[in-house]
């Protein structure tokens, strides 16, 4: 196989990196749409300082958001394997 | 992710190594999905941070969307089977 050619290593850190990217592109794309309708109410002419207020909050909630039910599910995965 | 498997081929630290890459991946894609779902049940208008009343329906929602999950997958199960029996 041509694998033998590619450094076992590198190969490794590829798949991690881009595991990372699809990660960030999904909870951007989650982010902005879940922001945007949070923020938006009617769309003006331009992004107006109360909504651009709005959308920097909304994005550090979103983060709050995504870390606590991290770590809920991970909990929730200890305590359903230490019932086998 | 069954061409990463091919890719391994029979070396088994890559083997291992890709097995744990797609767990870890599936938990994150569950969170992704969780997120979705609970921050349109839990969240109103964004502050300046989480206060606890949203804190606590956020996992509980994690948690009862699980019981939920895990309910409905027995009872269909249920079903399953007693169309299988008539």
């Amino acid at each position: 196989m041509a694998m033998a050619n590619v450094d076992k290593g590198e190969l490794m850190d590829q798949v991690k990196q881009q595991i990372a990217v699809a990660n960030a592109q999904e909870l951007l794309q989650q982010m902005t749409q879940k922001c945007f309708k949070k923020c938006i109410n009617k769309p003006g002419t331009s992004l107006d300082s109360s909504e651009q207020k709005c959308i920097s909050m909304c994005m550090d909630r979103f983060m709050d958001s995504w870390n606590l039910i991290s770590r809920t599910y991970g909990q929730r995965l200890q305590r359903e394997q230490s019932k086998f | 992710m069954s061409e990463f498997e091919n890719l391994a081929g029979s070396d088994k630290e890559l083997q291992e190594f890709l097995m744990i890459e797609k767990q870890k991946a599936q938990v994150n894609a569950q969170i992704h999905e969780f997120n979705e779902i609970c921050w349109e049940k839990c969240i109103g208008k964004p502050s300046n941070k989480l206060d606890s009343a949203t804190e606590t329906c956020l996992s509980n929602c994690v948690d009862r969307f699980i019981d939920t999950s895990l309910l409905i997958t027995q009872r269909f199960a249920q079903m399953l089977q007693k169309h299988v029996g008539e």
